[in-house]
């Protein structure tokens, strides 16, 4: 089981989270000048390395809050708490 | 290629059994082929063996990074259905389910398929919904799926004892699946790789695929592996849960992701469920293999994975669920566990397409794709062969993200 650090609760039990899945890039502000490969990339294309990649987690069980980290998809090894 | 009859095994029985043909040669890697499949899974063997078979082409190399058929063809739990919910799907799967039919004369491999039926385990009334909705379009694309009663549930299952009204979600029907089956997933791959031998086609396995290679012009130009360059004008990808590990190195993206589903056997018992029972409401499906052990599975882990074990709390949450409607299990001890990884597509259909590179296929995002074996490989050799998609796979082609016209299939994993 991972224990994923809450910035409030300090580290907690992966029962009390729900999954969000991996962190999008942010929404490009000004959507006018994207081609729409781009756009349907943005939309549909989720990062899936074997190794790092940054997800949230929802600690619905416990202060609510959602939490982005950065876990080793192939070795499960928390690397770094990001940022709520 | 030697046929297998009661016959051959009474004469080599007389020899002691030491004269039997190796059922595939492993010939030396050449540099060019005209196709080159990656992945001496289910997909990749039956891809290879239906090119030589349907299309008369046999100059074909399939590449293993490990041994043949140790994959997530070996890492399963042997459920073939159709019970999906689109028009684009089911007949697929309808094909699938009858070419495995068919697959034990057709292969002279014995798969000991076995038809028992699926039941589903309803316990919310949004799942009956759900699931009597794909009743109505499987009915009219040839699947079958019959409604029933709590009492003939329980009847079919007597081992399902759990779920009474005091429970915390009453059993409220059931479901069945006549047409789904089981059988040896070994056999699959064996009997397929024996049978693309037999009509030329190459099984190199220990030959790791680095990455792709292209042309000065963009198309495809081979692979590297780790016994060198070997170049083929086509090129297949069918390595169900490293996919876009591989389609990255060419710098092609493709919208899936990988996780971990894992399985695990209790000690094996004297026959107690002869169907396959899913309980998708509470994350847990089951079936008893023919040495009496129970198979069972559970939801898979939320987060992406590529491991290929399985998670203690997984694992928990799938006994408990399977403890709530089959209390006497409580006392069966668990043998073994695995997992493998697997990926799903952003609209939870498979993709068996072209890509933007000419010459490059990809087969992927099958979640649980051992059902899909006959089918996938008949459909993906009839791309390569022709470069224009069967009409069973028109509407999985990656195209359909480029006009966000997804094909979402809620049939695709059975928990959840």
């Amino acid at each position: 089981m991972l224990h994923i650090p809450c910035p409030f609760c300090g580290p907690r039990d992966e029962s009390e989270f729900a999954h969000g899945g991996p962190a999008r890039q942010r929404r490009p502000d000004d959507l006018s000048p994207l081609e729409d490969a781009a756009w349907v990339d943005h939309l549909t294309v989720p990062p899936n390395p074997v190794g790092p990649v940054h997800e949230k987690w929802w600690h619905v069980r416990g202060c609510g809050q959602w939490v982005t980290i950065e876990r080793n998809t192939l070795t499960h090894d928390i690397l770094e708490e990001t940022g709520k | 290629m030697q046929r297998y009859s009661l016959f051959s095994l009474a004469r080599n029985a007389l020899s002691n059994h030491q004269n039997w043909q190796q059922a595939w040669r492993s010939p030396p890697l050449r540099d060019t082929y005209d196709v080159i499949v990656i992945g001496a899974g289910g997909h990749g063997l039956a891809t290879a063996y239906y090119l030589a078979k349907n299309h008369g082409i046999t100059n074909v190399a399939v590449l293993e990074k490990g041994w043949l058929g140790g994959g997530n063809v070996a890492r399963n739990t042997v459920t073939i259905r159709s019970n999906y919910l689109r028009d684009e799907s089911i007949p697929f799967f309808v094909k699938s389910v009858s070419l495995f039919e068919g697959l034990t004369k057709e292969l002279n491999y014995n798969l000991m398929y076995s038809r028992r039926s699926m039941v589903d385990v309803v316990q919310t009334w949004g799942r009956l919904r759900e699931l009597k909705r794909r009743m109505l379009n499987m009915d009219i694309h040839g699947s079958t799926y019959e409604q029933l009663s709590v009492e003939e549930l329980r009847r079919r299952v007597p081992a399902l004892t759990g779920g009474g009204p005091e429970s915390r979600l009453p059993i409220l029907g059931g479901m069945v699946h006549p047409d789904a089956a089981v059988c040896r997933h070994d056999a699959v791959a064996w009997g397929y790789a024996r049978g693309a031998d037999a009509r030329g086609v190459e099984l190199h396995q220990k030959t790791e695929v680095k990455a792709l290679l292209r042309n000065a012009d963009g198309s495809i130009a081979g692979v590297e592996t780790n016994r060198g360059t070997v170049r083929a004008g086509k090129v297949a990808v069918a390595v169900s849960g490293h996919t876009t590990s591989l389609t990255e190195t060419v710098g092609l993206r493709l919208p899936l992701k990988s996780f971990n589903l894992a399985a695990f056997v209790s000690e094996p018992v004297k026959p107690l469920i002869d169907v396959i029972v899913n309980c998708p409401d509470i994350g847990v499906y089951l079936s008893q293999s023919d040495k009496g052990e129970l198979v069972i599975g559970g939801a898979p882990d939320p987060g992406q994975s590529f491991r290929r074990d399985i998670k203690q709390n997984v694992f928990e949450n799938a006994v408990s669920a399977m403890l709530e409607l089959f209390p006497a299990f409580r006392r069966l001890k668990l043998m073994r566990q695995w997992g493998g990884a697997l990926e799903i597509a952003h609209d939870g259909s498979p993709i068996v397409s072209r890509t933007d590179i000419p010459g490059l296929f990809v087969s992927a995002g099958w979640w649980g794709g051992f059902k899909a074996i006959p089918a996938g490989g008949y459909t993906l050799a009839h791309l390569v062969a022709n470069n224009q998609p069967h009409k069973l796979i028109e509407a999985f082609s990656l195209d359909r993200f480029r006009h966000l016209d997804f094909v979402l299939e809620s049939g695709t994993t059975t928990a959840r």
